[in-house]
């Protein structure tokens, strides 16, 4: 079980926590035109890397707030941690 | 029935405490503090099972975790427990045990004829076997192999026990309480950091209980029990036997069983009777030992043959001979440590060891006590069926490749010394990069991944010495790191006898003309010629040669195989070990009793239950309840002799002629405020929400951004910044996440507040042509009219002096208000409503009343809006904006998604009016086409129309709006019918929807 450092509440095992995917995905501003391809692209395609990953992780049985992680899939080595607003 | 091989002293049993117990429906006698392997050696039995594949006799081959063999069927307090080892299960009184494996009985097995037909059980048997003719597989070979495998019968019963769960968090746990354990926790502790110490056996003190050395002026064994009453009375210490730590996961979090009642008669009321640890610790301490290795030569797995350490154990922990014509065989110098054993209590011992001219001071030892050692020389063949009562012995050439001058020597045991592989599992687990140590011959741990450090022999370090001064050093450091202490310790003296070097030969030529059964794998019976058989077959990697010929892959995880098994690999392959590399190592490192993973979420504490405020109420009037995603609803309320199918028609028929209340408190409730609350909602719901009036509800539907239906529901202004939604039962929960997500991650810019509020408040829907009259009663003040409470309205009065909110809003299609008030006045609501309702003919209806309603009104929920279905597929086409944009709206544009024969959502009534349609059925449009016959769709609800008295469905199927009026089929092969049926509307009452309005 991961060991996850909420950035509001603090060190927290993963059974807290809810997955939430890849959070280097960006949504098309609302009422601009997106092409076929690229609004495929936003809801299906993800990369699986294996390696370092930025992902959003909601701290769903604690603060309630989503925050972003930087973890290695293989390892699961957790790199940090950031609040939903913060650039890595 | 005297204990014929138990000494007259000696050993750390109780012999003041006799114990009897049952083997095998035979009585024996034993004493406090006996294994049941060790109490069966005191009393000569050997034959304790036969093994897995070819049923040959098994005995006892360790002593602890180790054991390979003796597999035992428990039985406890009238509970059975299945694989349970001989060596580990300790001794109580009245204890019974059975061997497994065996039919009918272990002395006499059939299957054992498995043994002369071995030749047509090669490795890889079952892949080349079982493949033809294809339709045995199910009716004749899986019943068969289903009844041999496996090592015993679990019960069928339910487990009275109970387990527990614990989490823990510490800053040292230490795995082991040998020299290296006890030295790193002590050193750790005097540092003040908090540890755990955790033995799996009974006893503190691993090696040092048997070994003969000296610390400081103590001997090993008082030396150990010295420090642990130290380490136990200190607060910052948790010291736990029968405990074994047996996975190591994620970030330092590591799994420990601890048995806290196996070894009672049985369990102590209030105690459970295993508990499940998951620590949580700074720095892990590996001092888990190691495991003698076995040397392999021809019928090494008679009865009687055994680890040399196992036999210096039973003799000086329990005071029991495995033999009293005792031969040793090995390569190294332990093999000497037994056979002073066996010569101090007056047993003459024989050693065989392969090495020419070695010398050291415990061979002096041996020497000097007259003891028969043969130099040169091995073990080819054990003798003997049930039990070793000679061995053919032999000279063996420098190279090791020729054996000459055979013999056969009378002997009634075999204890064999191959020398030591390092337990290395739990740093493996952790993802240690283990390297392979040329001078032991075994793997390491090397590079740890996580905070990890394995001490003493489970690190390769063999002399004792060298052992306590590295874990004294490394407990000190580590802690010192968390606590910032420093206690000097001095490390004490050691007195131990040097080693010479070990023999690297490992396993015994045959010889010519004979072909003998060399086993490397004892549990799974792998021997030597089914691994050469797989890489003559062309496997190559050792990971495949594993699963091919099943080595290393039993209970034991290979402990005492593995090693063995790489060098023949390599040896053949003309590789050295570490480029064959090992398999890897996975938790658990032994059994673990699934009622301990379990623990206590087991039958209703699988997970939360949930209750209404009315549910006692429910309760009281024979309320038939359903699982409602946690919640517990009433599905119907019976009266007298009704099943559920009468009794939701009554009631559902009262709602459309009188007036029904429905308990609608499980419906997801979210508070949502703030100045940009209308924005939030028009981007999340389909339709308009920005000119919603104060006091209006609405009805939305929200999509995923892929289009599908996500949910729906109503959503009222409560004020100017202030609304409140609310969301299917079951959807609740993904719901909030959902909000949560747009409004921190994409849209942080809104200024808008989202918090669950269902259990807040206790909803009450009264519905049906007289509700409005019921309404009328209960607040009296009010002007309940069309036109004071017109359809979707909302309005906050005051019920009999609780605070109520009530929105005209209606599932069941018929006139309807929704009540809510304030959790802790529901009770009070429902009470009033039923009494007030009296004069209106009133009566509850529960969940299948409620399906009925909507069904027949063609309300879309939780069966249409399956996760696979957009808006148009539910007939709420109309609810969708073509003016703004909102979540999923770009994605309905997508070509499957506007194609003109698409899914729709439709009504379905069986021709005869009479037959009901099984959910789940499929339209087809002639059930007798050739197979598979081409399906348009299937049927999500079903139910009984009150209305007009006849079955009516709801399917979804391909060009829907086009295929009202077809007469098709519904098919159910589940239930083996085929119904002609009508395609309708799915509006099959009040199409007009005049009903709510009116």
């Amino acid at each position: 079980m991961l060991h996850i450092k909420c950035p509001h509440c603090g060190l927290r095992s993963q059974n807290e926590f809810s997955y939430g995917g890849d959070a280097t995905v960006k949504r098309p501003e609302l009422n601009k035109e997106v092409s076929d391809q690229d609004w495929d692209n936003f809801v299906y395609l993800r990369k699986s890397p294996r390696g370092k990953h930025l992902e959003l992780w909601q701290h769903i049985s604690g603060c309630r707030q989503w925050i972003k992680v930087e973890r290695d899939t293989l390892t699961h080595e957790i790199f940090k941690t950031l609040k939903a607003n913060e650039k890595v | 029935m005297s204990e014929k091989f138990r000494l007259d002293k000696g050993g750390l049993i109780n012999r003041n405490k006799k114990i009897s117990f049952k083997f095998n429906n035979k009585k024996y006698y034993g004493y406090e503090g006996d294994t049941l392997a060790s109490a069966l050696i005191a009393n000569g039995v050997h034959l304790v099972g036969r093994s897995f594949k070819y049923h040959r006799p098994r005995g006892f081959f360790g002593a602890g975790v180790d054991e390979p063999y003796a597999i035992v069927q428990m039985n406890r307090n009238n509970e059975v427990d299945p694989n349970v080892r001989a060596t580990e299960q300790e001794l109580f009184e009245g204890l019974e045990a059975k061997s497994v494996n065996c039919w009918p009985n272990v002395n006499f097995d059939i299957g054992a004829i498995n043994n002369f037909l071995g030749k047509f059980f090669p490795a890889g048997f079952y892949y080349k076997t079982f493949m033809w003719p294809k339709s045995f597989w199910y009716k004749v070979y899986e019943p068969i192999i289903r009844k041999a495998a496996g090592f015993g019968a679990a019960s069928i019963k339910h487990d009275k026990e109970k387990y527990e769960h614990k989490y823990e968090y510490c800053d040292l746990l230490i795995t082991g309480s040998g020299p290296s354990g006890l030295a790193s926790a002590y050193a750790a502790a005097q540092n003040g950091a908090k540890v755990i110490l955790a033995e799996d056996k009974s006893r503190f003190g691993g090696s040092l209980l048997t070994s003969e050395v000296t610390i400081g002026n103590q001997s090993g064994r008082e030396w150990a029990e010295k420090i642990m009453s130290e380490l136990k009375s200190m607060p910052n210490v948790v010291v736990k036997n029968r405990s074994q730590v047996f996975g190591y996961y994620d970030h330092n979090m590591l799994v420990m069983s601890e048995r806290i009642s196996d070894h009672l008669p049985k369990t102590e009321k209030y105690s459970p009777k295993q508990r499940l640890w998951y620590i949580r610790a700074k720095e892990v301490i590996i001092s888990s030992g190691s495991i003698e290795r076995p040397l392999v030569f021809g019928n090494n797995d008679t009865p009687g043959v055994m680890l040399s350490s196992a036999a210096k154990e039973y003799l000086k922990i329990y005071g029991a001979l495995v033999g009293k014509k005792p031969l040793v065989f090995t390569n190294n110098d332990s093999g000497y440590e037994t056979a002073i054993e066996f010569k101090k209590n007056g047993i003459d011992p024989v050693v065989l060891d392969t090495r020419k001219d070695p010398n050291s001071e415990i061979i002096k030892e041996a020497k000097d006590l007259n003891i028969n050692i043969k130099f040169s020389y091995v073990v080819v063949a054990a003798k003997g069926y049930k039990k070793v009562n000679s061995a053919d012995i032999a000279n063996i050439s420098e190279d090791k490749k020729n054996i000459s001058n055979i013999e056969n020597i009378k002997c009634d045991c075999i204890c064999v010394s191959g020398f030591w592989t390092p337990t290395i599992h739990l740093a493996s687990q952790s993802g240690n990069k283990t390297k392979f140590n040329e001078e032991i011959d075994a793997f390491v741990p090397s590079q740890s991944k996580q905070k990890e450090t394995t001490l003493g022999s489970a690190n390769g370090i063999f002399t004792l010495e060298e052992t306590l001064k590295t874990s004294f050093e490394k407990g000190a450091e580590l802690s010192k790191q968390i606590t910032n202490k420093e206690n000097n310790i001095s490390v004490p003296a050691v007195i131990e006898k040097k080693s010479s070097n070990h023999d690297k030969f490992w396993c015994v030529p045959l010889p010519e003309g004979k072909n003998y059964k060399r086993f490397l794998d004892f549990q799974n019976d792998v021997s030597v010629s089914d691994i050469q058989l797989a890489l003559r077959e062309g496997y190559r990697s050792i990971e495949h040669v594993k699963r091919y010929t099943t080595l290393g892959m039993a209970t034991d995880q290979g402990r005492t195989s593995n090693l063995n098994g790489l060098q023949l690999v390599s040896d053949i392959e003309n590789k050295v070990v570490p480029q064959v590399g090992h398999t890897t190592f996975r938790p658990p490192y032994s059994p673990i009793s699934i009622g301990a993973i379990v623990g206590r979420e087991i039958g209703k504490h699988s997970k939360p239950t949930r209750k209404s405020p009315m549910h006692y109420w429910h309760e009281k009037n024979n309320a038939v309840f359903v699982d409602a995603g946690v919640w517990l609803r009433p599905r119907y309320y019976k009266q007298g002799n009704e099943n559920l199918f009468e009794a939701s028609k009554r009631e559902a028929k009262n709602v459309r002629q009188n007036v029904g209340v429905c308990d609608v408190t499980t419906l997801g409730k979210i508070d949502i405020k703030g100045p940009d609350a209308a924005e939030f909602l028009n981007r999340v719901y389909t339709n308009a929400w920005l000119k919603l009036p104060i006091g209006k509800a609405r009805y939305g539907v929200m999509l995923r951004e892929d289009g599908i239906v996500m949910d729906d529901g109503t959503t009222t202004r409560i004020s100017e910044n202030h609304y409140h939604m609310t969301t299917t039962t079951a959807q609740a929960a993904n719901v909030l996440s959902h909000l949560e997500y747009y409004l921190q991650l994409v849209w942080p810019e809104l200024n808008v507040n989202v918090v669950s509020s269902t259990e807040q408040w206790a909803g009450a829907a009264i519905a049906g042509p007289k509700s409005r009259d019921v309404l009328q009663k209960l607040f009296p003040d009010l002007d309940v009219s069309n036109e004071g409470l017109p359809f979707m309205g909302y309005i906050e009065d005051n019920l009999f002096g609780v605070n109520a909110k009530i929105f005209r809003i209606s599932f069941s299609g018929e006139l309807a208000y929704e009540v809510n008030v304030e959790s802790d006045n529901g009770n009070f609501m429902w009470e009033k409503i039923m009494d007030i309702g009296k004069d209106f003919n009133i009566q509850p209806y529960g969940t299948e009343a409620l399906s009925t309603l909507r069904i027949e009104m063609g309300h879309v929920a939780g069966s249409e809006l399956d996760g696979r279905t957009i808006p148009y597929d539910n007939s709420l086409e109309g609810l969708v904006s073509k003016k703004k944009d909102f979540i999923g709206k770009r994605s309905l544009s997508k070509t499957a998604f506007v194609a003109t024969d698409r899914q729709k959502v439709v009504g379905v009534v069986p021709l005869d009016k009479k037959t009901s349609i099984p959910e789940g059925s499929y339209i087809v449009k002639d059930p007798n086409v050739k197979l598979p016959i081409p399906k348009l769709g299937h049927v999500s609800a079903s139910c009984w129309s009150v209305e007009y008295d006849n079955p009516f469905s709801l399917a979804i199927i391909k060009d829907g709006k086009n295929m009202i009026g077809q007469k098709l089929f519904a098919m159910s092969p589940l239930k083996n019918k085929t119904i002609p049926v009508e395609i309708v509307s799915s509006h099959y009452v009040d199409p007009q929807g005049e009903r709510v309005r009116s």
